[in-house]
């Protein structure tokens, strides 16, 4: 299946994608279903230890900036958004303490799905079950995207990464507040396209500087592309289009900026210093 | 590609790494007492910061990426007497994530080589000098006998004949009329007998069965990471 496969059917997105990966045996729906919903708890789970908790990490330079957050004062009012931003580090700042996370679709970018989807979910007050077939969507975009381009940041670049989950993510906000498979598909489309170019630099190798606070960003980035398509905007490239040039962007990254710690932010001297110290 | 569930913080460098190490264990009958891995490409640049040297550990000592043990697995290979080293090499052209690993203990031997492909996804393509590929998305078994005609076929037919249904076969000879490696991946797990009758083969010198170790739980939970 590609994207526009998907765009074309008549309906929520993640009915097809339950049909391509199930078919319609009722048994087999379930047992999928049942998994997904054990995974959207064992976000949740990580979610809350993630909010709680204040533990730095091995290399000690994030742990707490999810509870700072979810502590402070929200001086934009603007609960939505200070939601999603905590929950998507407090997942990554598991992630980083080396505590249970779900990848989706890797662990360095963990924090973005929940973040957005869990986040919305909460802010309307809306019940687990509900947020499981959108979360099966956003299974189905990283599985349809996967077949065409790495996901890795190691050979894609952190857009591969973190353009992937927040593809994924918009894709499952939109159908969660009622846009089919069309708009969801736009949503997915205008998160990727709009996140490429990103490159993979973390600070020593660590999953954690720029790492934590990027999810962050990108839950909320995904949002706004949910919100993009359903009021009707569309992307002009279609859909499989910008999955194609983030692949061909990602082959012309040099090494240096596909994961190695050794480009970017990494690079700078005070990245450099810090791997230093932690190499000792 | 929602999944899978795993101690962070790297899906390619802890939990691929993981589930590396353990087919390696079970390329073993018995546990490993000594073990050498040595890392290439990202894999060695950033270990330390991904975990990936704990994450092989946990795998030598048969945990899967879930197991909350993970973080202190270089402790309990110490208390264990399992002794490891570490090592960095370029293995030539491969994938920037791999992974030669070699385990051994008072009566076995092993070499494995293989990459995690990201989203916690792997393929081993070398076991004990043999060309081999899978993928540990199903059980694999591997096979190695000697280069004659119809011996493919035959193994084929005695896994048809007890409802194995074969996902992928791959098959490798080092020379013709010598030894070759078979590595064939099947839905599900072969009966003790089957693989008796296997072993007894004149022609079969040497039999493992390797566990699927990505939950079989299909593509959206598992991890498809293909070019
Ligand atoms: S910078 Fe690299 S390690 Fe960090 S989230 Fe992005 S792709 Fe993952």
């Amino acid at each position: 299946m590609n994207l526009k496969q998907l765009a074309d059917y008549p309906g929520y997105g993640s009915e097809l994608i339950l049909h391509e990966e199930v078919g319609e045996e009722r048994a087999a729906r379930e047992d999928l279903l049942e998994k997904m919903l054990l995974r959207l708890q064992e976000m949740r789970s990580s979610i809350a230890r993630g909010l709680s908790s204040d533990e730095p990490s091995r290399t000690g330079m994030v742990g707490w900036n999810a509870k700072t957050l979810w502590g402070a004062d929200d001086k934009l009012r603007a609960p939505l958004m200070k939601r999603v931003q905590a929950y998507a580090m407090a997942v990554n700042e598991e992630n980083a303490r080396m505590g249970r996370i779900v990848a989706a679709p890797t662990a360095g970018s963990a924090g973005t799905v929940p973040g957005a989807l869990i986040g919305v979910g909460d802010h309307l007050e809306l019940t687990d079950e509900a947020l499981v077939m959108p979360l099966v969507l956003a299974a189905g975009i990283g599985q349809v995207i996967s077949q065409r381009m790495f996901i890795a940041g190691s050979s894609g670049g952190c857009q591969a990464e973190i353009g992937s989950s927040a593809a994924m993510a918009a894709a499952a906000v939109c159908e969660l507040l009622g846009g089919e498979a069309k708009a969801a598909v736009e949503a997915a489309t205008l998160a990727l396209m709009n996140t490429i170019g990103l490159v993979c630099d973390p600070v020593g190798g660590y999953v954690e500087v720029p790492c934590v606070s990027r999810n962050a960003f990108f839950a909320v980035h995904a949002v706004s592309a949910a919100q993009l398509a359903l009021a009707g905007l569309e992307s002009v490239i279609p859909p499989d289009e910008v999955v194609s040039a983030t692949a061909s962007i990602g082959r012309l990254l040099p090494p240096e900026l596909r994961e190695t710690g050794e480009g970017g932010i990494a690079a700078t001297p005070t990245g450099r210093r810090i791997a230093l110290k932690m190499a000792k | 590609m929602i999944g899978p569930i795993m101690i962070g913080p790297s899906s390619s460098h802890t939990a691929g790494a993981c589930r590396l190490a353990l087919l390696a264990r079970h390329t073993l009958q018995r546990p490993a007492e000594r073990a050498k891995l040595t890392l290439h490409g990202s894999f060695a640049k950033t270990a330390k910061g991904h975990g990936t040297e704990l994450a092989l550990t946990a795998g030598i000592l048969g945990y899967y990426p879930h197991d909350p043990r993970i973080p202190q697995a270089l402790s309990i290979a110490k208390k264990q007497q399992l002794d490891i080293v570490f090592d960095a090499a370029d293995l030539g052209d491969v994938h920037p994530n791999t992974v030669c690993i070699e385990l051994e203990n008072r009566t076995e031997k092993s070499h494995l080589t293989g990459s995690s492909l990201g989203g916690g996804s792997i393929q081993v393509f070398e076991i004990d000098a043999f060309e081999v590929r899978f993928s540990g998305r199903y059980h694999t078994l591997l096979l190695r006998h000697v280069d004659q005609t119809g011996v493919i076929a035959h193994v084929a037919q005695v896994i048809a004949d007890n409802e194995g249904n074969i996902a992928t076969l791959y098959s490798a000879r080092q020379k013709k009329g010598g030894e070759a490696m078979m590595s064939i991946e099947i839905d599900k797990r072969l009966s003790q007998y089957v693989l008796d009758y296997l072993t007894h083969l004149p022609y079969i010198r040497w039999l493992r069965i390797l566990p699927e170790v990505i939950s079989g739980e299909g593509h959206l939970s598992g991890t498809g990471d293909v070019a």
